[in-house]
């Protein structure tokens, strides 16, 4: 049977909207909403705080799944509805979504482990 | 072959919108722009946090304005969206079987939520604390 590479978009697809569906609504509450509008103290987003977080090695990987996860589902996913919309140019969307998103996560990894 | 072949008159961009479930499906679908976006915001608020203090907490100062505030509203239901579509396909996307018998579809929804409950409890405790 021929090899493809389908499956590895796909699983990196199912894992990445499974930690968006579990982990992105309470992320962007605290950090887009409950901060700013008071609910939370602001020391939660403190320089200092963020900057603990991404020093610690657990912290790391964790935000660079926060990352790189969310970003392939959000690539994939508009991979698909930008072909819904009628626009039949799969190879040029493909690098565009897959590019974007592997250019954003290699940045973060850059900041990450360079902190 | 008929002189007249019968063709369906459907736009390629908009047929979405014929049916109520499409548009159900559309929505779905665009809730990757906003946890594309958010995302990207996380990216740059490394970038921020990288530059020092000043730099990290001017860049919250712009994204905190009333525009942000929006942007963060709009990104919040979207992405409630997403995760109510994704866990309620979770029965046909991995069907669970226990032996002979099939795992029934509302034991394996209702698992995800409360796991999605039991992970947001613990990030807002962490936040809050």
């Amino acid at each position: 049977m021929a090899r493809s590479h389908k499956p590895v978009v796909w699983s990196l697809f199912a894992g990445g909207g499974t930690f968006a569906a579990f982990v992105t609504p309470v992320m962007i509450f605290v950090t887009g909403l409950a901060v700013p509008l008071g609910l939370l103290s602001p020391e939660t987003l403190a320089y200092d705080q963020m900057l603990a977080w991404v020093q610690n090695p657990a912290g790391k990987g964790l935000i660079f799944m926060a990352v790189f996860l969310p970003l392939w589902h959000a690539a994939h996913r508009l991979r698909i509805t930008v072909h819904d919309f009628g626009i039949r140019c799969d190879a040029l969307v493909s690098v565009v979504c897959y590019g974007a998103a592997m250019s954003a996560t290699v940045v973060a990894g850059v900041f990450l482990f360079g902190i | 072959m008929s002189r007249r072949p019968y063709v369906r008159e459907v736009s390629r961009s908009w047929w979405w919108l014929n049916q109520r479930r499409y548009v159900g499906y559309m929505i779905r679908e665009l809730s990757c722009v906003f946890i594309g976006a958010y995302t990207a915001v996380i990216v740059v608020s490394l970038m921020r946090l990288s530059q020092g203090q000043a730099a990290y907490e001017g860049f919250l100062d712009a994204l905190w304005g009333p525009v942000g505030l929006a942007f963060h509203i709009v990104a919040f239901v979207f992405a409630l969206y997403h995760t109510t579509t994704w866990f309620n396909v979770t029965p046909k996307a991995m069907p669970l079987r226990l032996g002979e018998r099939r795992v029934p579809g509302g034991a394996i929804i209702g698992a995800h939520y409360a796991g999605w409950l039991a992970v947001s409890a613990v990030v807002l405790f962490l936040a809050g604390d």
